[in-house]
């Protein structure tokens, strides 16, 4: 039985079988109808994330399956002192695969050893987040058409952005890639996410300047400062506004930059930048449903 | 100073000075019933100065903690008041409930009764990572 809670657990074979699934879902969806048919998902969201949820959601219904939720799962078995472990015990009874995202990392992979269905890792804290990973390299394969050659900007929050620091793991399995860590000083990339490009042979350029870097951009991954992430007010305030996306910004990028951005967003893309035909980050939340539903059909062994 | 040679046991030798007590502590020397000796400071050819660690009893020691705290110490096996057998040490490829996770965000600091489990991630830099949430030991 398969699980999936870090994204690095799936080869790059694996990947690209997922991803020649949800084209093809994207192209047939209608051969996809009735697969999962008298299935159930159980989505246990211990934080709130209705987005990542409704995807979920979405993806098992539209392979003609059912849906169990648990939606403020941290205010009901977790209040009640429930560990994660019995709760996984406790929805294998019910449900054919979970859905989980807790905020104490390493949560999942609790469940994982505790559960008789596949887990998969809806996102822990600041740590993994395997399916958002899964929507950005669906979005990379559909609007570059190549995994290698590519430099990519990554910008806002990288110290607790576990977006970023699953795409960075991923995408340093393919070749020539160049990344760009735009961050305040204070929000870097921890030092073992950058020891893993330099491992894998890549390169990477730490600024502040988000203006500087965007001339040599292929791709740039927008992320939200989070507001959670932070132990002090002060400090959200002061940093949340510093890498504004807006038009004037794009004006020296290039034509076919894909700008990518995991949502929700604050006030890091402004509105006006969304009629850009380079804002690819609504039909990156398209593209994760299409993932979920590839990743669904994968763990439950439905080809 | 004389402490007597040990008939059935360990010595744990070429302890880098001041390490003795971690040992003693990580390996729970103190609930041992045997005469246990901690040498701190002797002098060493090789380190100038050492701590070793001589255990009058045939426990069960766990190589994986010395192995942890430095490679380099040498684990002497004596039977009979003879030195039988000298003990190889290796970084341990896993190591549970040794060390323990700091990350209080970590899922281990809050859920009950589970083990605090770390793997080497990297053997040149000598790096665990907590296998929940990857924070470094």
């Amino acid at each position: 039985m398969r699980h999936l809670i870090d994204i690095l657990e799936l080869s790059v074979n694996e990947l690209d079988e997922l991803i020649s699934t949800a084209c093809d879902i994207i192209e047939n969806g209608e051969k996809y109808a009735h697969k999962c048919a008298g299935k159930k998902l159980a989505t246990l969201f211990f934080e709130p994330s209705t987005r990542t949820r409704l995807s979920f959601e979405a993806a098992m219904y539209e392979l003609g399956g059912n849906v169990l939720t648990m939606a403020d799962a941290g205010s009901s078995s977790a209040a009640k002192g429930e560990s994660v472990a019995d709760t996984a015990k406790m929805i294998s009874c019910y449900a054919d695969i979970i859905a989980m995202r807790h905020p104490k990392e390493g949560a999942p992979l609790v469940a994982a050893n505790n559960a008789t269905i596949p887990v998969i890792n809806a996102g822990d804290g600041g740590h993994h987040h395997p399916t958002q990973t899964l929507a950005d390299l669906l979005t990379i394969h559909r609007e570059k058409g190549r995994f290698n050659d590519l430099t990519i900007g990554l910008c806002g929050d990288l110290k607790f952005g576990r977006t970023v620091h699953s795409l960075i793991g991923a995408m340093t399995r393919y070749k020539h890639i160049k990344f760009v860590l735009i961050s305040p000083e204070e929000l870097r990339v921890p030092d073992y996410v950058k020891n893993i490009i330099t491992d894998a042979g890549h390169e990477f350029i730490e600024t502040t300047s988000l203006e500087e870097s965007m001339p040599m951009l292929d791709i740039l991954y927008m992320t939200r400062v989070q507001r959670e992430r932070f132990f002090n007010e002060e400090e959200y305030l002061r940093l949340k506004d510093s890498y504004i996306l807006n038009v004037e910004k794009l004006n020296n990028a290039k034509e076919d930059l894909v700008i990518m951005h995991p949502l929700p967003r604050v006030n890091e893309i402004s509105v006006a930048v969304d009629n850009d035909k380079r804002a690819c980050y609504f039909k990156q939340a398209l593209y994760g449903k299409y993932m979920r539903m590839a990743l669904i059909l994968k763990l439950l062994g439905i080809k | 100073m004389n402490i007597d040679s040990i008939k059935n046991g360990f010595v744990i030798d070429h302890i880098k000075a001041g390490k003795g007590m971690e040992i003693y502590r990580l390996l729970k020397l103190k609930k041992l019933s045997c005469p246990v000796a901690m040498i701190m400071n002797a002098q060493s050819f090789k380190m100038g100065k050492k701590d070793v660690i001589k255990i009058d009893s045939d426990i069960n020691l766990n190589l994986d903690i010395l192995g942890y705290v430095d490679p380099d110490i040498t684990v002497n096996v004596i039977k009979d008041s003879v030195i039988v057998e000298k003990k190889k040490l290796e970084l341990p490829e896993k190591m549970t409930d040794i060390i323990f996770c700091k990350n209080p965000r970590c899922i281990s600091s809050t859920e009950q009764e589970l083990s605090h489990v770390f793997t080497l991630a990297d053997r040149g830099r000598r790096i665990y990572r907590c296998i929940y949430c990857d924070a470094e030991a």
